[in-house]
């Protein structure tokens, strides 16, 4: 196991091991994006681990250079000229080659929201706008389940009946819709956001980051201003999550 | 007497027909400032790539000229208060550098002016109506430090000794009227993102209240910290283009030890100012969460992943030099263990803070996630995972230091083990916390979660005032290893300072955009809209091409500059002090690993080299 002490092959088992748990680790896979900005930092890492001393970093070079000028290691050197450019090209290969799918994109989290929309021929505030339903806690079970029965009716059939986005449409979606289960939705919104997202749907979003692909429909042409508010209402209600307050810095 | 009658009635009236004609030709004026176009066509380029460019010239340079003198005249004190030549060297060193730039900022901030006077007239006539008192303030300001700086730097030999206190006392003052430049300009930038002061017709009401409006005070604090930082990473990319161009031993021990105190003050800085930052964001948020949003989660959501590769190298590059800056100390090899698990830490924070909330995917895998968001890997795309991470990469950058700091030094105190296991326990109980607000930070709402980064902040602060409260007694009068052979650093190490200068002037590039980018449509945010052909915000492609030009376009005028002031060096006698040669730095020692001290000996400490005026004692061999 001497070979075990090279500075070299140290190197390349991290780079292997790091690829391989990376790779088949994670579940679900990690998108290829994620992969090779992992693995670049992981070569990073790796030439920093190999070159942080003189001696570490003389060991590292000691069979690259001795493979690169020593006479008998002509066959090796001979064998890498071939598989190197051979391994390069079948890279570029299958970055380049045409594939039955539409290319990985790059979309925003969340897009920008207006300061402030029209309703049905109303002005709403949608910057530091509250939910209005939130007032009446007497009446709060009474909106939550009128919300239900909403989003039942209208939400299920993509955002699923656990909210998190499974639902019978969902499958033929890309991008896939909302989930709201993840703290990184809805908790991370205002209500108001909430409400300018689901009267405007995916027609309403802005021109910023396009396109945005968003089947959402608009559902002021469907729901009243009350009944969006108690959808609202029931998603945070069902997920357990808390809508984001408003600062108030400065 | 009828003469004089005349003659005062020819006055009278050449006085009337002068302001008949007055009173007729202002109304013209104003039908010619009607006429006026609120923009220009600037050829070629277009008015706003012009504007941006020279911009970000102008505040690269304006950071350097800011920064520079603020550690130049700490760095002046030490050397006055403990008598020691070498740091008065440096610090001059260090002021040598800024002047030479400081008429290159002031003729980019001009160009600048015409650029907006000539081909933004509307906008900077409205900015006018607004900050005109404040002009005049910059100007006296600007004048004021000139004068200073000039006093400073030429003063050098004619206010030293007695009159030292004098110098030391301008260096300060040139260091308060530069940042009340900065605030004022500030004043101006902030305005256009966050304005206040103003009624609905966007009027001024207020001055004061335009000035203070949401977001100047963050950037005031953030952009000080940065100019710091910024300074620090110049002078050390300074010194290491001079360490690698040396010919002699003497001269790449000195630029060896100017490189490291140039990035111990970018570092030393560059950990508080990722704090500042996340004010700043907070403030934007409150001023207007469209503004907030559009930031971090819309558009130039993607700018924080660039922004985050960026840092992490900094902190890889920074951490990388203090490592092989240990090998220049003798004793230094019982710490190099230290090394790989430090390096694991900041390589997995490296990762998670480089992790995009919402990833670049193709259709299958999306359908494999189950979404746009990863179910594991989506936990590391917010907040409480990256302030959590960038909070341990600085604890570890701050024990790397520590580890540098003690590398030939062997405490003699009887209390040094349980100096140390406090030393140990800080740096356990910080993290602790910092992990345990990033998991909790999971569990509650947005509002708490973020109040939650200021305990983060506050643990590695506080590690950082206990560890070093108990590191500077614990160490004073420590048994030596070893004096620190500077100039036998690796020759990489210097790359990595100029790396680390490139990738801080790109980030601040980027950072720039960012700030401009948010108002989108708009000059001044809801006030005054952009209605020129380039009220479209660029994509991050390429707003990160104009970045480079520019600083390569930087680059080059620095390098040029520091060159210029460099010839003055060049077969004259000097015009200050002589050189001083660093302890190791003797040709004649070079190579010499029996620099061990007897033991018991007290050792120089790192940033306190053995040094002599060339001029006096010549080397000294360790």
């Amino acid at each position: 196991m001497s070979f075990l002490r090279s500075r070299f092959v140290q190197a390349a088992l991290i780079l292997v091991l790091s690829a391989v748990i990376l790779r088949f680790g994670i579940r679900p896979p990690a998108p290829w994006s994620v992969f090779t900005l992992y693995m670049a930092v992981v070569f990073l890492a790796v030439l920093i681990f190999v070159s942080s001393d003189s001696d570490s970093w003389r060991g590292f070079i000691r069979p690259i250079r001795s493979t690169l000028v020593d006479p008998d290691q002509r066959v090796l050197r001979s064998a890498l000229v071939v598989v190197i450019p051979l391994l390069l090209g079948y890279y570029a290969y299958t970055q380049a080659a045409a594939k039955p799918q539409a290319p990985a994109e790059l979309r925003a989290v969340h897009p920008a929201p207006p300061d402030t929309i029209q309703f049905r021929g109303k002005q709403i505030n949608i910057s530091g706008a509250e939910n209005p339903l939130r007032k009446d806690q007497a009446s709060r079970q009474k909106h939550v389940a009128a919300g239900a029965a909403l989003y039942i009716r209208n939400c299920v059939y993509c955002h699923g009946d656990n909210l998190d986005g499974q639902g019978h449409f969902a499958r033929g979606f890309n991008p896939p819709p909302a989930n709201f289960q993840d703290p990184g939705t809805i908790a991370m919104l205002q209500e108001a956001y909430l409400f300018w997202r689901i009267a405007k749907g995916g027609p309403g979003l802005p021109r910023e980051s396009t396109p945005w692909n968003s089947v959402m429909p608009s559902w002021e042409d469907r729901l009243t201003e009350e009944q969006i508010w108690q959808v609202i209402m029931y998603l945070y209600d069902a997920t357990g999550q808390q809508p984001r307050r408003w600062e108030t810095a400065h | 007497m009828a003469c004089d009658s005349r003659n005062k009635l020819v006055y009278v009236l050449l006085v009337f027909f002068a302001l008949a004609l007055l009173g007729s030709a202002l109304p013209v004026d104003a039908q010619d400032a009607a006429r006026e176009p609120a923009y220009r066509a600037f050829p070629v380029l277009g008015s706003r790539l012009a504007v941006w460019a020279v911009a970000q010239l102008h505040l690269n340079f304006a950071a350097f000229i800011l920064g520079c003198p603020i550690f130049a005249v700490i760095i002046e004190i030490i050397g006055w208060r403990t008598r020691d030549q070498r740091y008065d060297w440096l610090a001059h060193e260090f002021v040598k550098l800024t002047f030479a730039a400081f008429s290159t900022t002031a003729m980019l901030g001009a160009l600048l002016l015409f650029l907006f006077v000539g081909y933004y007239p509307r906008f900077w006539a409205y900015l006018t109506s607004i900050f005109f008192p404040t002009y005049w303030v910059y100007a006296l300001l600007f004048f004021g430090e000139t004068f200073i700086v000039y006093l400073w730097y030429y003063g050098w030999e004619w206010l030293s000794g007695s009159r030292k206190w004098i110098h030391v006392s301008l260096g300060v003052l040139a260091n308060l009227v530069g940042t009340a430049i900065l605030v004022v300009a500030n004043s101006w930038v902030t305005f256009m993102i966050s304005p206040g002061g103003i009624d609905e017709s966007g009027r001024l009401v207020s001055l004061w209240k335009a000035i203070n409006n949401y977001t100047w005070m963050p950037i005031n604090v953030h952009r000080l910290i940065a100019n710091i930082v910024f300074g620090g990473t110049i002078a050390a990319a300074y010194a290491a283009f001079r360490f690698l161009s040396a010919e002699t031993q003497e001269e790449r021990a000195r630029y060896d030890w100017m490189g490291y105190v140039g990035n111990f003050v970018a570092v030393s800085a560059f950990i508080v100012l990722p704090f500042a930052g996340y004010w700043l964001g907070r403030e934007i948020y409150a001023f207007n969460q469209t503004m907030g949003i559009t930031m971090m989660g819309g558009f130039m959501s993607w700018l924080w992943i660039v922004q985050a590769i960026l840092i992490g190298i900094l902190f890889l590059g920074s951490n990388y030099y203090l490592w092989l800056g240990m090998e220049r100390i003798p004793g230094s090899e019982r710490y190099r263990k230290f090394v790989p698990p430090m390096l694991l830490i900041l390589t997995i924070g490296f990762m998670i803070w480089a992790t995009p909330r919402t990833m670049v995917i193709t259709f299958d895998e999306a359908r494999a996630m189950g979404g746009t968001h990863h179910p594991v890997l989506g936990f590391f795309g917010v907040m409480s995972a990256k302030n959590t991470v960038v909070n341990l990469m600085i604890l570890t950058t701050f024990l790397s230091y520590i580890l540098y700091r003690r590398a030939n030094r062997i405490s003699t105190k009887p209390w040094v083990r349980t100096g140390m296991g406090v030393q140990w326990a800080a740096f356990a109980v910080a993290a602790v916390i910092v992990v345990f607000f990033g998991v909790y930070g999971y569990f509650v709402d947005s509002l708490t979660r973020i109040g939650f980064s200021v305990w983060q902040v506050l643990a590695v602060l506080t590690c950082i005032v206990i560890v070093m409260a108990i590191d500077i007694p614990m160490f004073r009068g420590a048994r030596s290893t070893g004096t620190i052979r500077w100039g036998t650093i690796a020759t990489r190490s210097q790359y990595v300072l100029i790396l680390l200068a490139v990738t801080f002037t790109w980030l601040m590039g980027l950072m720039g955009f960012a700030r401009s980018g948010i108002r989108q449509h708009w000059h001044v945010y809801g006030v005054l809209r952009d209605t020129s052909v380039d009220a479209v915000t660029p994509a991050l492609g390429y707003a990160a091409n104009v970045i480079t030009i520019v600083t390569i376009v930087f680059f080059a005028l620095v390098t040029f500059i520091f060159w210029l002031g460099g010839l003055g060096e060049r077969g004259g006698p000097k015009g200050h002090a002589p050189a001083p040669v660093i302890a190791g730095g003797s040709d004649s020692s070079e190579g010499a690993t029996s620099q061990a001290r007897p033991q018991g000996a007290t050792a120089p400490s790192e940033a306190s080299p053995r040094i002599d005026c060339a001029g006096k004692a010549g080397a000294r061999k360790s």
